[in-house]
């Protein structure tokens, strides 16, 4: 069936077990983002160390698919550069706006490319993007914060 | 139980033909969301295009005069339809223009019933959609009014237990919905109405979810306006109906300004045509008019309350169907007393994104989400629900369809 591609086991793993689920107490910048056609939501910590990402840790609601592209993110940036996070990020932009043309770089984003499918069906894009883009907000203004 | 010949219906509706994923037909379970369309009402619109098209209320050619007696003549089909009068009926855009052209109006209107202050209340309920909200809170903000409103009951119901409290001599405006997009409660016009008037308040109603489903004599439900969309009763998008009582329709300033709604301009200023032009500021959408009353001619044949008892046959099915499945909720009524043809529901372990498409692969279209009555879903604890709204080519094998479906669903995603 077409919708195994995009409940692959991976990704209902992430969905039963998520991972840096719960907020932590300690934070350099909080942000919350919503789906608004959906009414998913998250809330994103985000600790940094200089430049480098000490800690992402998030709660919310959602479907599978955007609970665990959340999962799935918050493990990938953990201990990354910014910079390099950014250009995971970025990587996994362009997977989610192939509509199925590309499969993805496995060496940059590990369990991510488990969501390959979810790009032919571009009603979901937007729930696997949901915890992306609340990291990259998180990023930017934690960045603008470190330098003060 | 009184069905509709499905079949009969359903062979008027061309997209029935199509294909869903997986070679499955469509079961067509969202026409709360935009109802589909008969050949009847394409081939109007098109028939317009063809035969009559030009600017309506300008020129004196043959066309102009064909096109103004078609787009009158679909103004006093929905008239009749509505137990109005003809010069009542304004064309919009949308049942959402219709709200904003409300709220808009009144506070263009500097003085009377109409002029909102500090000290003022609008009176709404926890289950309006968006459009039948926002206009509202934007009004109260513009000129300093107080938005007050309904609770709803965890059955689904409004709570009217407040409603001396809730309703005084402070009340201007009171804005409700006949029935819920959402849970499908159709709620107590008539018996609000009167205590509203007896306050002097005017009473507005959404009747998006009910004009296309049952009978609806605007002159014996009491209320001041009545608003809705012609795309979710069988008609085309970009029509919309506002129904104003004449009087006041007469002392209410214009919303949007331009050609069509004057009746002298100079440099300096304007006066306006009488109600209904002066609310209809540049060309209509005319075929759309058309097409809407194609829509009504559609309906008619049938009888709306043959179309009102369908649904109730079907709810009733679904409502039985539904609540044998294990970890589905109701959101909303679960019994048909004042109840139309709208379910949510919510499964346990199975967010409705999820659940929907599972039942997409079956040719099963539901609607997911907050249904744009995102205070109602933080009302009930939840983020979304699955809907499905049923209508005049549903049948019990559509009902069937969506059990399964959701019980295929459940499979799916390991729940038990």
């Amino acid at each position: 069936m077409e919708l195994d591609s995009l409940y692959q086991e991976v990704i209902l793993d992430h969905y039963k077990h998520p991972l840096h689920k719960g907020l932590s107490a300690e934070k350099t910048v909080q942000v919350h983002h919503v789906n608004p056609s959906c009414g998913d939501e998250i809330t994103l910590n985000l600790l940094l160390e200089g430049d480098v990402v000490r800690d992402v840790t998030w709660d919310g609601v959602g479907c599978s698919i955007s609970q665990a592209s959340c999962s799935i993110m918050s493990d990938l940036v953990h201990g990354k550069s910014v910079d390099h996070a950014l250009t995971i990020l970025e990587s996994f932009s362009e997977l989610m706006s192939s509509k199925g043309s590309i499969t993805g770089d496995e060496e940059i984003l590990e369990d991510g490319v488990a969501l390959a499918g979810v790009s032919k069906f571009p009603a979901r894009v937007k729930c696997a993007l949901l915890g992306w883009m609340a990291f990259k907000d998180a990023a930017l203004q934690g960045r603008n914060e470190e330098k003060k | 139980m009184t069905l509709l010949d499905v079949a009969t219906i359903k062979a008027d509706f061309p997209i029935f033909e199509k294909k869903m994923r997986n070679d499955a037909r469509l079961v067509y379970l969202d026409s709360g969301a935009t109802s589909q369309k008969p050949r009847q009402v394409m081939a109007a619109e098109q028939y317009f295009y063809t035969h009559q098209n030009a600017a309506v209320h300008r020129g004196s050619h043959l066309l102009a005069e064909e096109a103004s007696a078609a787009y009158e003549g679909a103004r006093e089909t929905v008239a009749a339809f509505l137990g109005a009068k003809s010069d009542e009926i304004i064309f919009t855009k949308s049942a959402t223009e219709s709200l904003n052209l409300l709220a808009y109006s009144f506070s263009n209107s500097a003085t009377g019933r109409f002029a909102l202050g500090v000290g003022d209340e609008i009176l709404l309920s926890e289950m309006e959609h968006h459009a039948n909200l926002i206009p509202w809170q934007q009004l109260a903000k513009r000129t300093g009014a107080t938005l007050k409103w309904f609770e709803v009951t965890p059955d689904g119901r409004l709570d009217l237990s407040q409603i001396d409290q809730l309703l005084s001599a402070r009340t201007k405006i009171v804005a409700l919905t006949h029935q819920s997009n959402v849970l499908g409660t159709i709620n107590p016009i008539t018996e609000i109405a009167k205590k509203a008037k007896e306050h002097g308040a005017l009473f507005v109603l959404d009747a998006c979810q009910s004009v296309p489903h049952f009978a609806t004599d605007v002159s014996k439900l009491g209320v001041d306006f009545v608003t809705f969309s012609g795309h979710k009763m069988l008609g085309p998008t970009g029509i919309g109906v506002l129904w104003g009582r004449s009087e006041l329709l007469a002392a209410m300033e214009p919303f949007l300004f331009g050609g069509s709604m004057i009746e002298t301009v100079t440099m300096e200023s304007a006066t306006w045509a009488p109600a209904p032009r002066k609310f209809e500021a540049g060309v209509p959408n005319m075929a759309q008019a058309v097409g809407l009353a194609a829509a009504i001619n559609y309906l008619e044949a049938i009888g709306m309350d043959k179309v009102h008892e369908h649904e109730v046959a079907l709810t009733t099915y679904a409502l039985e169907g539904l609540q044998t499945i294990k970890g589905l909720t109701i959101i909303g009524p679960t019994n048909m007393d004042s109840r139309g043809g709208v379910l949510s529901f919510a499964l346990d372990g199975i967010h409705p994104h999820d659940g929907c498409q599972v039942l997409d692969q079956y040719g099963i279209a539901v609607r997911t989400g907050h249904h744009c009555a995102w205070p109602l879903m933080r009302k009930y604890g939840v983020s979304g629900t699955t809907r499905a709204s049923f209508y005049i080519y549903n049948d019990l094998a559509d009902i069937d369809a969506l059990v399964t479906g959701i019980e295929a669903t459940k499979k799916y995603f390991k729940v038990s």
